[in-house]
């Protein structure tokens, strides 16, 4: 009796191993080397380099938040549910695979939180979109693409804080404020205002948030688009106080596995978005509202 | 070990030398290992070591700082559940059972939890007189959390001393209370040093939980080092901290235990 | 002196769960008189002594100590047993404390006297039985003789009406069996009242008073040293005592 069950143990896991890896056979991708005449253009879509053939594997986080994705009632967005192409990062992504060739039902979702995007490493996406700025350290790990959103920081404090009529840097200086880990509004707090006091640093934006509401810190520092969703969704009874100064103009890039030529490809696409206006309509759709003044 | 005249120092010495020489070939095939280079560069970077030596023994105070406030108020508060759980009678029933509910529920929530409920939910509450800050919350729950366990160790303690003690102590006219106080207690306590430091120990590292509600502590920093770097040495760094921290404490609870069992181990059968 | 009844049990009945220990214990204690429990173990020797100092509770019968019922409902048991001392088998000296310590903590924290008087007295009772080189050391560092006589000592120190000595040195060593013997001896001369559960039986025909052979739960015989051990009237006293006398020891 015991040795049936454990050959018919055996066999099975003999079956599905054997099954894994006829899957496997099917799903590698070929080159499409041919001996035709004129050199295939490697944005093609079939030359791309892609995880999965004819998909393009869009990562973000979860939940992904207004204003760079919405769900159809306008709140936070679970990338494993039904895929929406409401919020500006929402309607980029699409955009981007639109102009790459890809129908809507070739955009599959994957979920990454933030700080892995960009550590060294293969990735399990062809891009990852989720407000990762541009930076040098980043760029040794992964590469970016061209912007697809110029940013800014912006300091939100509750309406009725101390810090909330701040107009200078200088004012933010006894501001205990929070950040989340790994983030440039991090850097921006300890580069760019240099508060007498430590700042706290959160896992998650959320986290933060939850903080300012507790009134455990005065303020937070993220960037201006998602200052508007904090303000109008998330704490009604806070304010966006200012934007931060930056050396240099902070954006927001695609992220790829570092050597990966898709990049390239990406790029022109988003070169063709940004002349054919595409990108300030979805910025108008999405992100208006009226920029608080920087802080000097 | 107490070792006498020179038969002692000769010990001495081919101990040493055996460390010596056991370390020199460890670090000698590890450095000539094929993946040792990368190893090196992502975990043993001496120029992320020196960076991150700057800022994260500050940090580690913090934790010190937490882990001797809360590790005062786990011995009391432990000490009180576990004497609640063993008063005897059918009046204290309900005291009895209480301690039994705080004990199974605090030693089976996560500690993870217990810490995001109370920093984040408490202050939330915005119940004039409940602190907000986040470091008394995160105290607070970590002191919830540890007297759970270690007050299971004191009843344990309580429980191993010898029932002629008790009886010895009733004899000469003394109180429950007095009892207590003067004779279980103080033995129940010196023979858990050992169980209470593992408690202890892992009170110390769970303090980098406090960060989740915001302080920067050692573990915090080095993710902070680590996020912009993308070099995982600043970890190393914060491994070492804490390693330190446990040394002494352990070999202090060594010593402890050596003293007292001698005395412990004397009172069996006449000798 | 006139002579008093300082111990009076009556009908004692002790069970633990479903087995009865104790099946109606008489006996009587007058002051400075001494009494030899002598039987089998398990016959319930211990029992009856901790039912005395009312560390365990009885399930029918009376004791009165000193003219006071103690076994009645509403009696302070911690007050009762400051009059009553007691030394058992082993594990009696608090290991954490030293000797001078373990003899003074009765006094001060039950008698309330000051640290001063309560270390003058120890150290004079410590002093006539021969320990007061070791007040300063911890039990662990006594042999097994001299910790039983620091035990008495720490009873002693309580100025107890009543001694109840438990087997007291079953657990020693042969060769230091002689020393504690020899301070219940004193103790014996010098008028206090004491109830002794031993195996001791030369030691009982010396010191007692009266001896009580104790039999499954009842004193079947109870008359001086000399009638019990020489001549005894009951079968089963003469069978106990005819197998203590095989092996040796009587």
């Amino acid at each position: 009796m015991r040795k049936q069950l454990v050959l018919t143990f055996v066999l099975a896991v003999f079956a599905l191993a054997a099954a894994a890896c006829g899957a496997d056979e099917e799903v590698t991708p070929t080159a499409a080397g041919t001996e035709t005449a004129a050199a295939p253009d490697p944005c093609a879509k079939d030359q791309l380099n892609l995880k999965t053939a004819g998909q393009l594997t869009i990562a973000t986080d979860n939940p992904a938040f207004p204003p760079w994705f919405q769900d159809a009632e306008g709140a936070p967005w679970d990338p494993t549910t039904e895929p929406t192409k409401q919020g500006y990062e929402g309607a980029v992504s699409y955009a981007v695979a639109n102009e790459m060739g890809f129908s809507d039902d070739e955009v599959k979702w994957v979920v990454v939180p933030f700080d892995n995007v960009f550590k060294p490493g293969p990735k399990d996406f062809d891009f990852d979109i989720n407000q990762v700025s541009y930076s040098p350290e980043r760029d040794q790990a992964v590469d970016f693409s061209d912007s697809y959103y110029d940013v800014e920081q912006a300091v939100v404090t509750l309406k009725s804080s101390k810090f909330a009529k701040a107009t200078l840097l200088a004012d933010l200086k006894d501001a205990k404020l929070g950040a989340q880990l790994g983030t440039t509004s991090y850097d921006a707090i300890v580069d760019t205002i240099q508060p007498g006091k430590d700042p706290n640093v959160y896992t998650t934006n959320n986290d933060a948030i939850r903080a300012l509401k507790n009134g455990n810190i005065d303020g937070i520092v993220v960037d201006y688009p998602t200052s508007l969703y904090v303000t109008a969704v998330q704490v009604p009874n806070a304010t966006a106080v200012g934007r931060l100064p930056a050396e240099g103009q902070e954006y927001f890039g695609l992220v790829f596995e570092e050597g990966n030529p898709l990049r390239d490809c990406v790029n022109e696409a988003i070169a063709k978005l940004r002349e054919a206006g595409t990108l300030d309509e979805a910025a108008q759709k999405w992100i208006e509202g009226s920029a608080p003044p920087v802080l000097e | 070990m107490r070792a006498h005249g020179a038969s002692g120092w000769r010990s001495t010495l081919i101990a040493l030398a055996s460390t010596i020489v056991f370390a020199l070939v460890v670090v000698l095939v590890v450095s000539n290992s094929r993946g040792w280079p990368e190893v090196q560069r992502q975990f043993f970077n001496g120029e992320f070591f020196r960076e991150s030596l700057r800022v994260i023994p500050k940090a580690f105070l913090l934790n010190v700082r937490i882990f001797l406030i809360a590790e005062v108020f786990i011995l009391v508060f432990a000490l009180f559940i576990a004497i609640l759980r063993s008063l005897p009678g059918p009046v204290f029933f309900p005291l009895r059972a209480l301690a039994i509910v705080y004990t199974d529920f605090f030693r089976g929530v996560p500690t993870i939890l217990v810490i995001y409920l109370l920093g984040f939910g408490a202050p939330a509450l915005q119940i004039s007189g409940i602190p907000r800050d986040e470091l008394f919350w995160g105290v607070v729950a970590l002191v919830l959390v540890y007297s759970a366990y270690v007050s299971e160790v004191y009843r344990a303690g309580i429980d191993s001393v010898h029932p002629s003690q008790e009886a010895a102590a009733r004899s000469l006219g003394l109180s429950q209370t007095k009892t207590l106080r003067y004779v279980i207690v103080p033995q129940a306590v010196r023979r858990v040093v050992p169980p209470l430091l593992n408690d202890f120990i892992g009170l110390q590292k769970d303090t980098a939980l406090v960060a989740l509600l915001g302080p920067v502590e050692a573990f915090r920093q080095s993710q902070i080092e680590v996020a912009s770097n993308f070099n995982y040495t600043p970890y190393l760094v914060t491994a070492i901290l804490f390693v330190l921290l446990t040394i002494p404490l352990a070999r202090l609870t060594d010593w402890l235990v050596i003293r007292d069992r001698r005395r412990q181990l004397a009172l069996g059968a006449g000798r | 002196m006139s002579a008093v009844t300082v111990l009076e049990v009556e009908g004692l009945h002790k069970s633990f769960g479903r087995t009865e220990v104790l099946k109606g214990i008489d006996v009587e204690l007058r002051s400075h008189e001494v009494v030899c429990l002598i039987g089998a173990s398990g016959s319930g020797k211990s029992t009856l002594l901790r039912c005395v100092n009312l560390l365990e509770p009885i399930d029918a019968g009376r004791i009165e100590f000193l003219g006071e019922e103690i076994t009645a409902p509403k009696v302070d048991a911690n007050q009762v047993r400051r009059g009553i001392g007691i030394v058992f088998q082993a594990f009696n000296l608090f290991p954490h404390m030293s000797v001078l310590r373990n003899v003074t903590l009765g006094p001060k924290k039950v008698l309330g006297l000051s640290t001063e008087q309560a270390e003058t007295e120890a150290v004079d009772l410590l002093r006539r039985f021969g320990l007061l080189d070791k007040k300063g050391e911890y039990p662990d560092r006594l042999s097994g003789g001299q910790q039983q006589r620091a035990a008495i000592v720490r009873a002693l120190a309580m100025k107890p009406q009543l001694m109840l000595l438990d087997e007291v040195t079953s657990a020693l060593d042969p060769e230091l069996v002689a020393e504690v013997l020899d301070v219940i001896r004193e103790l014996a001369e010098s008028g206090m009242t004491m109830l002794i559960a031993t195996h001791e039986m030369s030691f009982a025909r010396d010191v007692a008073n009266r001896v009580c052979f104790l039999d499954d739960g009842v004193i079947l015989e109870d008359g001086p040293p000399l009638e019990i051990f020489f001549s005894p009237q009951n079968p089963r006293t003469q069978q106990f005592l005819q197998r203590i006398i095989e092996a040796g020891r009587l």
